[in-house]
């Protein structure tokens, strides 16, 4: 027997009323991660089993209080719920509600309810009923509201089954039905006017679209164009949905009357004494530089290993792969191109995954608000908001996926300058061009005797970066001009301990995400890298033939004689030649053209800054092949002056370079994404290039 | 005049119907109405932002919000 067609379920709800972890029971591993066409909001799906042979697809839509949006992630839910013709539109809403705060969830059904597709409501934290001193009419509130209703505690897997049932039900009897009629309460004409315009599509429907300027493609285009006579009269549709709003809370006002009752005296908790701690003004801020402290401190330590792993592994599966395959071009471009190139990104995972673990638990259980709340006055300054914390507690992971934790801030220009100075923060690819560069430069001594100098410069080079970040936040606040109309609310959500499910989830989509946004970004670059760096003009192509000739009747072993020829093809080749033409613009920051080619290279990201050098030095050392980056590095002498190559003040000045440039192709990317716009990536690539430029030609020449 | 930001710790105000053109219409969605009970929870340390107590929503807003949004007790 063939199976009959998956029904369509969207999963819609409040945040933090435990929509994701009913998505997480009712779809468990089955669940995929996809994009909405044009926008980079996740979409998460999965599949569920209901009776017999039937299956339903569930769509997690992101959390909203309203399908009015205010954010481009609350605009997909609208999106999703008008667009009768899209393949993904809903056969059933699934409408997430928190018991104790039936009200304000309940105004979010009412509008889903008034689209009239087929509704089920699930009360979430049902268990909680008793502790909180709630008394609930299911089976009145059940006829009010013309839905059927079904109590869950998604975290105890309770009920789970309730709703599978209910969303079987609810396909075969249509209770589709509107629950609040807007028209004549607020203005009679005027909404017989509206729904005049199409028969095909609801009253609620309509008002949507020129409330909220999105029209759906099953919308005639006479008919779009009388819709949008309706939107000329501005100030009348604001009043209007102001008018909305309060007759919705006045009809679900009067149902829970009857329905919903909450005994005040039990409902006193542990919320406003945790709030006192947390929002205290010295213990609040100790407790959060305190976490701060651990992140940072299981970013390093409980990375090292792993990282070291993967490493080990690649150059592993490098040199395995050599040694299988036939020499030739293709092996080059898989051993030098390719497997570096991943694993340039599976190196991050690690530290990624363990900020993003820390990131998770601290929003699972409501504390990151308070750092929002607690934060919120001093971002202020710097022209950012409260939210603008954890994109910058991010970026010392990565850029690219703090640039995306931004889209929670409200207001245009705060969100514009937190993306920008983002990348001024110590970001893990920056790690090990500095750890490389300090054990060369740095002497290996004790600050008043139990002080690492080498660790103290590198704590130094993390706080530059955060300085370097708020003060130009504050520059920026006070140059640009940019409307910005919105304002800040953040919801306070009751203190919840993480359920180890949804984290583990969150921690593997996010990380997933990264490896296949910012991968193929870093990957692709990579090979790019590897083509110029293996090919050139017809001097490269000569290059061996003339040493052989230079070299015929010495008596040279052939190892040097090998040295030679790569480093003539490194020197020739397409890299070569942009590392020696940038060569006369760095000199005055002490580089080299060999420094340069490390430069350029860095776009695909910093810390291949290290493996391009051990390429050039390997490819030139004289030495055996067993000693290290470093050991060749230290080695590497500058003819002009006859000393170390990196000495204290190249090394400095690189120091700063990478603690200022925007060497970071995906970030720009990204940037390039969530602002719309090449403008604002490249006032970043430029005004980051320009200061780190300055600042390094400072640092060289104060050290020389 | 009294608003929401002239309240004082663990103080409850009424939200009064005048306030209704001032008050987005995102926080009229998330139940902060006229004719409610408004509660001032916490006041963060540097005396901004505010953290309320609306129809059941605990929210923080920003003092300029606030002040703009009047009440009347009781």
């Amino acid at each position: 027997m063939e199976n009959p067609k998956p029904i369509k379920v969207a999963l819609i709800g409040n945040p933090n009323t435990g929509k994701t972890s009913l998505f997480n029971q009712l779809t468990g591993l089955t669940q995929k991660v996809g994009n909405y066409p044009g926008v980079t909001v996740d979409k998460k799906q999965g599949t569920c089993r209901l009776s017999g042979n039937k299956t339903a697809i569930i769509t997690d839509l992101p959390g909203t209080y309203s399908i009015n949006p205010t954010s481009v992630d609350e605009s997909i839910v609208l999106t999703s719920l008008l667009n009768t013709s899209d393949a993904n539109f809903p056969d059933v809403i699934v409408v997430v509600a928190d018991i104790e705060n039936l009200k304000r969830n309940l105004f979010l059904f009412s509008q889903v309810k008034d689209l009239e597709i087929p509704i089920v409501l699930a009360i979430n934290m049902a268990d909680q009923i008793e502790r909180k001193g709630i008394s609930i009419d299911i089976e009145t509130l059940q006829k009010e509201l013309q839905t059927e209703i079904v109590l869950i505690s998604a975290r105890k897997k309770q009920g789970i089954d309730k709703v599978k049932n209910a969303i079987e039900n609810c396909i075969s009897v249509s209770s589709a039905k509107p629950l609040c009629s807007i028209n004549h309460k607020i203005d009679e004409d005027y909404f017989k006017k509206l729904k005049g315009i199409s028969d095909n599509h609801t009253l609620y429907e309509l008002w949507l679209m020129i409330t909220q300027n999105n029209f759906p493609d099953t919308l005639l285009s006479a008919e779009k164009r009388k819709l949008q006579e309706f939107m000329q009269d501005v100030s009348k549709v604001k009043r209007y949905q102001h008018k909305e709003t309060i007759h919705r809370y006045k009809q679900i006002n009067d149902i829970l009357k009857t329905t919903y009752k909450v005994d005040q005296s039990k409902a006193k908790d542990l919320r406003g004494k945790l709030d006192r701690v947390f929002t205290h003004k010295i213990f609040g801020y100790v407790i959060f530089f305190g976490i701060l402290l651990l992140i940072f401190q299981s970013i390093f330590d409980w990375s090292s290993a792993p990282m070291d792993f993967i490493d080990g592994q690649f150059a592993n599966l490098g040199e395995f792969v050599k040694v299988q395959m036939n020499p030739g071009v293709l092996t080059d471009l898989i051993t030098d191109g390719i497997i570096p190139g991943i694993g340039g990104v599976i190196i991050f995972i690690p530290q990624i995954a363990i900020l993003f673990l820390f990131v998770a638990v601290l929003e699972e259980t409501g504390y990151m608000s308070r750092v929002v709340f607690l934060m919120d006055k001093i971002m202020r300054r710097y022209g950012m908001s409260g939210k603008s914390v954890i994109p910058l507690i991010s970026g010392t992971a990565c850029a690219i996926p703090a640039v995306m934790a931004t889209r929670t801030i409200s207001g245009w220009k705060e969100r514009l300058i937190t993306i920008l100075v983002t990348p001024f923060t110590t970001c893990s690819a920056r790690l090990p061009v500095y750890a490389i560069l300090i054990s060369l430069v740095i002497p290996d001594k004790k600050l008043f005797g139990f002080f690492s100098l080498q660790g103290f410069t590198l704590l130094s080079l993390y706080a530059l970066g955060f300085l370097t970040a708020m003060v130009s936040a504050f520059l920026l606040h006070k140059t640009l001009k940019v409307k910005s109309s919105s304002f800040f609310v953040a919801e306070m959500p009751n203190y919840k301990l993480p359920s180890l499910k949804n984290v583990i989830f969150d921690v593997l989509e996010k990380t997933k995400a990264f490896v296949l946004g910012a991968g193929k970004i870093i990957l692709a670059i990579s090979v790019v890298l590897w083509f110029l760096a293996s090919n050139g003009p017809q001097s490269y192509t000569d290059s061996e033939k003339n040493i052989r000739e230079n070299v015929a009747n010495k008596n040279i072993s052939p190892d040097v004689i090998q040295q030679k020829i790569a480093a003539a093809k490194l020197e020739n080749s397409y890299i070569g030649i942009m590392g020696k033409s940038i060569e006369p613009a760095i000199k005055p920051l002490g580089y080299d053209w060999k420094i340069g080619i490390a430069l350029i290279s860095s776009f695909a990201a910093r810390e291949v800054f290290v493996g391009t050098l051990a390429t050039i030095y390997s490819v030139e050392s004289d030495d055996d092949d067993t000693s290290t980056i470093k050991e060749r590095m230290r080695a590497e002498m500058n003819p002009d002056t006859g000393k170390k190559r990196f000495d204290l003040p190249v090394g400095m000045s690189l120091l700063i370079f990478y603690a200022f440039a925007m060497q970071c192709m995906g970030t720009l990317a990204i940037v390039k994404r969530e602002t719309k716009s090449w403008k604002w990536p490249m006032i970043q690539l430029f005004g980051m290039g320009a200061l780190a430029y300055i600042a390094s030609f400072i640092t060289f020449t104060i050290f020389s | 005049m009294n608003t929401i930001a002239t309240l004082s710790k663990g103080e409850i105000g009424i939200i009064s119907e005048e306030s209704l053109d001032v008050i987005p219409l995102k926080l009229l969605e998330m139940g902060c109405l006229p004719g409610v009970e408004v509660e001032l929870l916490q006041v963060a340390p540097l005396k901004d932002p505010l953290y309320i107590c609306v129809n059941g929503s605990h929210l923080a807003i920003r003092k300029e919000m606030a002040s703009q949004i009047k009440i009347t007790f009781n």
